[in-house]
């Protein structure tokens, strides 16, 4: 016989797992990490906006802009955002392939979603080195 | 055998009232999105740390600028329902949803607008 809960004293029962104790599959993974670079890429509209302004303004503004840009810390909030970016447009194709009705099985969406972790580390460090060498050749 | 009216099953509006209409916008978004993206990357790959003079004649080329304009408006559009989509889920009390709906999509049309006025200003 189940505990009475007329007691007033929590059932001693054990409780369905919830998300600190769940060991996060794949996808559980990715899916928040969608959201969550979403929200992100919006802020980063901001950034797009202060190059096309800064640009627009002339070349002191512009200048300003890459002092910023350019300094230790425009450099990592620009990683983040090469990040997120990458990320969500690959985990975005993933989606678009879901929508169609392929790759639902347990199996083939993680190892989609392990696709996507790879492509993004890649494609990021990817444009990052052809951004160095970009700049300088403007040298 | 389903509930659902014979006039509601020939509307298919739902529970929302607008049928699919924004998660129909998101995917075309996302699929023009695809592309752009990818020559946005491109483009500040290739003028990271360019001179001022070269970047606003990259801008003033009537190809460039039309294609930014597109990544811009596609991008805030997207960027516009994936936000309403995460306050529906997350806020309950109905006053700070509506309130968030109004701020996120102020802010869409303003950074869209500052955007588009920087790009016409440079390339016109």
């Amino acid at each position: 016989m189940p505990e009475a809960r007329t007691s007033g004293r929590p059932s001693s029962r054990p409780l369905s797992p919830h998300l600190q104790i769940y060991r996060w599959p794949i996808t559980m993974g990715t899916s928040i990490l969608h959201r969550i670079t979403g929200v992100g890429l919006a802020s980063g509209t901001l950034l797009l906006a202060w190059w096309l302004v800064a640009a627009s303004m002339g070349p002191e503004a512009y200048a300003d802009f890459e002092s910023v840009a350019f300094g230790w810390f425009g450099r990592l909030v620009l990683f983040g955002f090469t990040l997120a970016l990458v990320f969500h447009a690959f985990n975005g194709v993933r989606h678009l392939f879901w929508d169609a009705g392929y790759g639902f099985k347990t199996a083939s969406a993680n190892m989609s979603g392990l696709a996507v972790f790879a492509l993004t580390l890649v494609a990021t460090i990817v444009i990052w080195v052809m951004a160095y060498q970009s700049m300088g050749t403007w040298q | 055998m389903s509930a659902r009216s014979p006039l509601g099953k020939v509307k298919g509006l739902g529970s929302a009232r607008s049928g699919t209409h924004h998660f129909w916008q998101q995917r075309l978004t996302a699929v023009a999105l695809l592309p752009l993206t990818l020559w946005f990357v491109w483009c500040v790959v290739r003028y990271t740390g360019a001179p001022h003079s070269e970047v606003i004649a990259f801008l003033s080329d009537p190809v460039s600028a039309v294609a930014i304009l597109l990544f811009i408006v596609a991008g805030v559009y997207h960027m516009a329902l994936g936000l309403h989509v995460v306050i529906e889920d997350y806020i309950q009390r109905e006053s700070t949803k509506i309130g968030l709906f109004m701020l996120t999509n102020f802010a869409a049309f303003a950074v869209a607008a500052v955007c588009v006025f920087a790009v016409l200003k440079i390339a016109i």
